[in-house]
């Protein structure tokens, strides 16, 4: 196989075995990227000098004998929210196309730690604001499978990027299923861990009690060694749980004989495609077969987790996004005579009009008057969703559903049509609302060769079950497809 | 006229509380440095940074607001209060909202005739904002060619203490603010400089007829940045609604701004400009839960408060009421003269020297008692030789002047200057005879019974022993030998 589809823990063994140096794996990446990123558009910025010298560096070290850890001279594309310090950080977004961080988000320190490579910037929907990945101020990525499809959002560029070879694997984040829809799309696999046991400081805040950084990979077993690396307590996070971190490679085992397994019957209604249905429907029959109980489940307030989605996310993102008035960092309009005129042009000219749509309705639902009706109904209702997953877990391991309801859609298919847009996320948003962990495995191609993702959804810190049971279902699905690039 | 109306008055206090380091990163605080040098990501609103709260500034604050006898919420949140404006960098600031730290307190504010209880609604716990410096003639921001931010303050662990509408004239507003800044300089947890901004002052104002229960619509008035000017700015704004409604105008609600060059008020903003801050709980940040321990070992801080050491003081020293409060009001000079009780017994003494010649020479030189060179040793013993009748009264208060500006030994002082009161008779007789001789005039004026005259004779006497005789043993003499 070609070195760029290599998964990391491929990589890493060859490196043991000396068959190959970083240089060349930074190489290879880069042969691809110049190969494909024409049509893809995955990345904002990239890092080739950085990498090639920071492969360098390493291949001396591995020389000089040092141990060869998970991620250790490999190619990881980061989302453009994270923050790189002295790298620009921009959210795809035109209010900060030349910021740069004075700071690592904790994320990267944990990866620097390990002498991780960074590929590059991954491109994205604005301040992670949509689920195609046309929101971007730096233009929309293509997915690798068709390129006049959108690769899923708001996570787009972190899963082409790993699907079609230009990183080994990537760091997104999700706020309404941002990192498992685009790897849906896309045909790899995304996590989102529990809320809290990724540290959110240096990602730039969309949602605050719903972001959540999560790795997308190529296979199930790099996703849990990048879980090893990312989760854990961090006391500049003060949403950050303390818990003792598992080794959550231990997980990886093909064995899910006696696991309850549900199947919410809220997320396989109306609007699902058939062919994800079936797909669905086939993966149920697999799990059976090598031992796995699966019932449907009803969780009857999953109903109203849109619109508890779409009030919650904007009220908190039209706060963390007031910070962007062009006073302090960032695009400022300078023909602006008056403070006022500096804030409205700096934000209008800066802001694109996804993002400008959900400021509006946050700054609406949190007003004088109808912050009662909407929030504060709205975290209630949250609050009846998170007693309906509880529920659920008291009988079963994990829930499982598609994650997305179609495969990939059309470019500019949905795109002026924001109410249909926003039902993609139907089936990852009350994972989000909810807190818990959730994995998108590649579940096999439609009939016009789209991949479809499965998602699997565990409790509360038990990103052991998720992983058990995405591992064994990888390996009886034995998805293998690569799109034709 | 005027008696038929009575201001209703609440204030809202800020105060910085000086911790080590900011409310919700670990920069240090500033004070006055170059500028923006205490920042990092989290105090400049940088993307992605994330607040954490710094466990001593609730302390402080639970301190502020047990002693002020409030209820500590077992359970509290903080709010995001949503405006734009330069100073704040992330254009929300960190505050409290519906769930403040401590609810239901009350100070007494003793006015001299009567004590006036004033409700404490509530103490809650916030972040400072930046700080704004305008170039241009007016010093505002609209009319400025440009500003420039200090980012130093931003993130300062402020305190608002809130009063229910329970202060009835602005004398007893600023009498509540004296108490209010004492007691919190009591706490050790501000410097509550009022100079430096860090204790700010808005009030809540408005009037009704005497006997009246209910209240009417009110303005709010900022910027009563010093006692002076919170007495003021309310007279004026008190006299200003009485005017309106006597003239059959009504009050409108706005907030206004008191200009202390014209000792006037004027409209900031109306209510329908009034800001709509979309209070919402902050989602990057946790509740914070306070048990019943820490609440106690909060209480085991707060030390001895200024009503109670006056009391004591009254009853322990037998101080008058007014000696006791002077003292206790201050807490370096209650220290100081507690410390100087220790070594000396006569406790009114060492007060009326506290309060007279050494407040005096503090004020001129605007120092506080902790700074000043006089131990509480050498002024007790200062005093122990006046009471031996080494010195009299005029010397002792220009060897207190030396032991002020040098910290010296008061003895030392006494003997380097030869300052030793006489007090030997014969010594003392041979000089006044003298005096008698030559001066024939005041002698005769005496004997003819102008009394006054010995004060001129007594004066020769000081004069020629350069002021160090006995002054009560001088007048004995004189008169024995003139009569
Ligand atoms: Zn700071």
């Amino acid at each position: 196989m070609e070195i760029h589809y290599l998964t990391a823990h491929q990589l890493k063994d060859r490196l043991e075995k000396r068959q190959i140096s970083c240089t060349e794996i930074v190489k290879s990446i880069y042969l691809r990227i110049e190969e494909v990123e024409d049509r893809l558009n995955s990345y904002i910025r990239l890092e080739k000098e950085s990498a090639l010298s920071r492969a360098g560096q390493i291949d001396k070290l591995i020389s000089a004998g040092s141990d060869i850890e998970d991620f250790m001279g490999i190619p990881v594309a980061i989302k453009d929210n994270i923050c790189t310090k002295n790298i620009t950080t921009t959210c795809a977004s035109r209010i900060l196309e030349n910021y740069i961080p004075i700071y690592n988000a904790t994320v990267i320190d944990r990866l620097e730690s390990r002498n991780y490579i960074l590929a590059g910037k991954a491109n994205m929907d604005e301040f992670a604001m949509g689920s195609s990945n046309e929101n971007s101020y730096f233009g929309t990525v293509k997915n690798p499978w068709d390129t006049d499809r959108v690769p899923g959002g708001s996570s787009g560029g972190p899963a082409a990027c790993v699907a079609a070879g230009e990183a080994a694997c990537s760091l997104g984040s999700d706020t309404g299923g941002s990192i498992r829809q685009p790897a849906s799309l896309c045909g790899v696999v995304g996590f989102k861990p529990t809320y809290g046991m990724v540290s959110r400081y240096g990602l730039v805040a969309f949602a605050s009690s719903l972001d959540q950084i999560g790795p997308i990979t190529r296979d199930v077993e790099d996703c849990a060694a990048m879980l090893n690396i990312i989760c854990g307590h961090d006391r500049k996070d003060s949403t950050s749980i303390n818990v003792e971190v598992p080794d959550y490679k231990s997980f990886l085992k093909a064995d899910i004989k006696d696991m309850r397994i549900g199947v919410p019957k809220e997320l396989m209604v109306e609007g699902i495609d058939r062919e994800v249905k079936e797909a669905v429907y086939r993966i149920i029959k697999l799990a059976e077969d090598i031992g796995g109980i699966v019932e449907e489940i009803s969780l009857p307030s999953l109903e109203y987790a849109l619109s508890v989605y779409y009030i919650i996310a904007p009220s908190e993102a039209s706060s963390n996004l007031s910070r962007f008035d062009g006073v302090r960092y960032g695009y400022r309009n300078v023909e602006a005579e008056s403070l006022r005129e500096m804030y409205r042009r700096s934000r209008v000219e800066g802001f694109g009009d996804e993002v400008k749509r959900r400021i509006i309705i946050g700054t609406y639902c949190l007003s004088a008057g109808y912050y009662d009706e909407y929030y504060e109904k709205a975290q209630r209702v949250r609050t009846l969703i998170i007693g309906d997953f509880k529920k659920a877990f008291e009988k079963f391991d994990v829930l499982i559903s598609p994650t997305s309801p179609t495969t990939a859609f059309k470019i500019g298919e949905k795109i002026e049509d924001p109410l249909t847009m926003y039902l993609s996320d139907i089936c990852t948003i009350p994972v989000n609302l909810a807190g818990l962990p959730a994995i998108s495995i590649p579940a096999g191609l439609s009939g016009s060769k789209l991949p479809i993702g499965l998602q699997i959804i565990g409790n509360v810190l038990r990103e052991d079950n998720v992983l058990k049971v995405a591992y064994s279902l990888e390996k009886v699905i034995g998805f293998t497809g690569r799109p034709g690039l | 006229m005027k008696n038929e109306y009575e201001p209703v008055i609440g204030l809202e206090t800020h105060v910085e509380l000086y911790t080590n380091t900011k409310m919700f990163c670990g920069c240090r605080l500033s004070f006055g440095e170059e500028k923006n040098i205490y920042t990092c990501p989290v105090c400049l609103g940088h993307p992605g940074s994330l607040p954490v709260i710094n466990k001593k500034a609730i302390e402080y604050a639970a301190k502020i607001a047990l002693a002020l006898n409030c209820k500590i919420r077992k359970y509290t949140i903080f709010h995001r209060k949503n405006y734009f404006y330069p100073d704040m960098p992330k254009n929300y600031q960190i505050s409290q909202y519906d769930l403040p730290l401590g609810v239901g307190g009350y100070l007494d504010i003793d006015i001299g005739s009567y004590i006036r209880r004033v409700g404490i609604t509530r103490v809650h716990m916030e972040e400072d904002t930046g700080k704004l410096l305008h170039k241009g003639i007016t010093g505002r921001i609209s009319e400025s060619e440009a500003s420039i931010v200090d980012f130093n303050r931003a993130g300062t662990p402020l305190i608002e203490v809130v009063t229910e509408p329970d202060i009835r004239s602005p004398e007893e507003a600023k009498e509540y603010m004296i108490v209010l800044r004492n007691l919190i300089l009591f706490l050790d947890v501000s410097d509550c400089s009022m100079e430096e901004g860090s204790l700010r002052c808005d009030a809540n104002v408005s009037v009704r007829k005497t006997g009246e229960d209910k209240i009417g619509t009110k303005t709010e008035i900022k910027n009563l940045n010093s006692f002076k000017f919170l007495q003021k700015g309310l007279e004026y704004e008190v006299k200003r609604q009485i005017k309106v409604l006597e003239a059959g105008g009504g009050i409108i609600q706005q907030t206004r701004h008191y200009d202390s060059k014209t000792g006037t008020t004027k409209v900031l903003r109306s209510k329908e400009e009034a800001h709509d801050y979309r209070y919402f709980p902050e989602p990057d940040l946790v509740p914070i839960y306070i048990e019943d321990k820490m609440i106690e070992d909060i209480r085991k801080t707060i030390p001895e408060l200024p009503s109670a050491k006056a009391k004591r003081f009254e009853k322990q020293y037998g101080l008058p009421k007014y000696d006791s409060s002077f003292l206790a009001n201050n807490k370096s000079l209650a220290d100081y003269f507690e410390q100087c009780c220790r070594h000396y017994n006569n406790a009114k003494n060492i007060a009326k020297w506290i309060m007279g010649d050494f407040s005096a020479l503090l004020n001129k030189e605007k120092m506080t008692i902790k700074d000043s060179r006089v131990t509480p040793e050498n002024l007790c013993k200062m005093l122990e030789i006046i009471d031996k009748g080494k010195i009299n009264y005029k010397i002792a208060k220009s060897v207190f002047e030396e032991m002020f500006s040098t910290g010296k030994n008061p003895q030392k002082i006494i003997e380097d200057r030869g300052l030793e009161q006489i007090s030997d008779e014969g010594l003392l007789e041979a000089v006044i005879e003298e005096v008698i001789k030559d001066n024939p005039g005041p002698v005769k004026q005496f004997k003819e019974g102008k009394d006054k005259a010995i004060g001129f004779l007594i004066g020769r006497v000081m004069a020629k022993t350069k002021g160090k005789a006995n002054p009560g043993m001088v007048n004995e003499i004189i008169i024995k030998k003139l009569s």
